[in-house]
């Protein structure tokens, strides 16, 4: 059963750590609990949004500069 | 010219107190804002609204397109930016003009001769106006860097000419600690800016953070006394009073004197502020920069002089002359103002949007709470954490706290976490009552202090 892991805050979600960056995380890759898979912007503030379980991702839910709602999926992990 | 209608470029609490002020004067007042805000108090209360974008300041309230584009569509004769945004964009103020409009605010080449840290330096220096003493632009190498230190003496600040953002800065101690500071410094700055180039200023430990409110016309200016905002955290002030109660009446008229030739050497048009480091030790104050718009911490200066600051700069801008003179500026009392914002204090600070479910204002004699809440409204997760201003005024700086922590025990925002817990402990701390701090004291003060 894969895991979602759930936005801990609204705002607006990012998966890279700067426009001209690469992506935290992709498609596929292996994660271990912890690991950074992205940011939320909210209310001008970054917060780092961690893997809560290790495995691989399946997919990303919510896609780069999205807003999202706390509680919205942003990816699944295997 | 007169003004009939008014657009408001801003959003918020101070798209709130602007709408009072031109209401107050009979003016229209026409509201823009983004897809995110068509339910907010400043949307509510104008005349008209015209939504001018999604979510994203850069697609919105940013946009210098849809806004004036926005102006056009509603037949708005002037255009009032508040603070933030595109308040101190230099090319936002021309264009205005440009399309027969009237900017609220000092004219575009103003703006951009102030907003540029090294032109604002050389313009107080020519008004005879102290700076932070340091370098005359560039260093070019580090004997040279070494000559000045010697000469305004250690400890010294060496800065990104480029710069901004805190990179590219360090502090030397004494010459030993100077080489290797003004190597990390270029190598950080020319990482970060693509520029080496830096530059060399006094470095003043703790000083306090004072500035000066003035208004002008384009030919007199005066001043409206100072401000003291040295409690801030990351930069953002927390608690700002006026007036600085630890300046002497002799140091006070000085350094607002020395804020009014400034404004009139750059014939300094509407409401802007002059920032100062103060040293307590010598008794100096230093200009840093100024401020070309109105500032979120206007209101204590109205309480403490009664001068409706963006009512005159709304008749300013409609081609009145300064209704004050100098001597019609008085200073009365001591007034205090706390930012409520939607941050949990307990967990460094974590912004808290959402649903206010029920709100519970303070009120009564010299208390105001400037806000863009009301019970119902979700908070968006898009914009700052500004909630509202609790200001309060009194005939005493000591009474004016009392009526701080009176009035913050009687604000209850339900549905967010707010500041407003840290500030009532604030409230009590000896330092604060005594005023004695700086502007690295509270970020200190958090580090050290641990919760009751």
């Amino acid at each position: 059963m894969p895991k979602e892991l759930l936005a801990p805050l609204p705002g607006v979600f990012y998966r890279k750590p700067a426009p001209d960056k690469p992506a935290y995380k992709s498609e596929g890759d292996i994660v271990a609990v912890g690991d950074v898979v992205g940011l939320i912007e909210v209310m001008k503030s970054f917060i780092e949004v961690h893997a809560e379980a290790s495995g691989k991702i399946l997919r990303f839910i919510a896609g780069d500069e999205e807003p999202i709602m706390a509680g919205q999926s942003l990816l699944e992990i295997e | 010219m007169t003004i009939s209608r008014l657009l408001i470029a801003n959003r918020g609490e101070i798209a709130v107190r602007i709408q009072r002020a031109a209401r107050e004067l009979g003016i229209k007042t026409i509201q823009v804002h983004s897809a995110a805000d068509a339910n907010s108090l400043a949307v509510h209360m104008a005349d008209e609204a015209i939504n001018i974008g999604p979510f994203q300041a850069a697609k919105s309230y940013l946009n210098i397109e849809a806004v004036l584009a926005a102006a056009r569509a509603t037949g708005a004769d002037a255009i009032h930016p508040g603070y933030g945004f595109l308040s101190e964009n230099p090319v936002f103020a021309d264009a205005v003009e440009a399309a027969g409009l009237i900017f609220v605010g000092p004219k575009g080449e103003t703006i951009r001769t102030m907003g540029d840290k090294a032109a604002a330096r050389g313009a107080a220096q020519r008004a005879g106006v102290p700076v932070v003493p340091g370098s005359e632009g560039r260093v070019a190498d580090l004997d040279e860097a070494l000559n000045l230190a010697e000469k305004i003496g250690f400890p010294v600040m060496i800065k990104a000419s480029a710069g901004g953002g805190g990179r590219g800065i360090r502090i030397a101690e004494n010459v030993e600690a100077l080489g290797p500071a003004f190597d990390q410094a270029a190598a950080e700055a020319k990482a970060a800016f693509g520029d080496p180039g830096l530059y060399l200023e006094k470095f003043i430990g703790n000083a306090r953070h004072i500035e000066v409110q003035i208004l002008g016309d384009g030919v007199n200016a005066i001043h409206c006394f100072e401000r003291e905002c040295s409690l801030q955290r990351r930069r953002q002030k927390v608690w700002e009073e006026a007036p600085a109660a630890v300046l002497s009446l002799e140091v006070r008229e000085a350094l607002c004197a020395s804020a009014v030739a400034l404004a009139r050497s750059v014939r300094y048009r509407g409401a802007g502020t002059l920032e100062y480091l103060y040293d307590e030790e010598s008794r100096s104050f230093y200009f840093i920069e100024m401020n070309t718009r109105i500032q979120v911490e206007h209101p204590v200066t109205e309480m403490i002089t009664g001068i409706d600051l963006v009512r005159e700069m709304i008749r300013i801008a409609g081609g009145e002359p300064l209704r004050y003179q100098q001597s019609d500026v008085r200073l009365s009392g001591h007034a205090i103002e706390v930012r409520i914002n939607a941050e949990d204090g307990s967990r460094d600070f974590l912004p808290s949007p959402g649903k206010v479910t029920a709100l519970q204002v303070p009120g009564g004699m010299g208390t105001r709470f400037d806000t863009l809440l009301y019970a119902g409204y979700a908070v968006s997760p898009f914009y700052d954490s500004l909630l509202g201003k609790l200001i309060v005024w009194d005939t005493s700086r000591e009474m004016a706290l009392r009526r701080l922590g009176r009035a913050l025990g009687e604000l209850k925002i339900d549905g967010v976490t707010t500041t407003t817990p840290l500030l009532q402990r604030l409230v009590e701390v000896p330092e604060i009552r005594a005023g004695v701090f700086h502007t690295r004291w509270l970020e200190l003060w958090l580090v050290t202090t641990t919760e009751p």
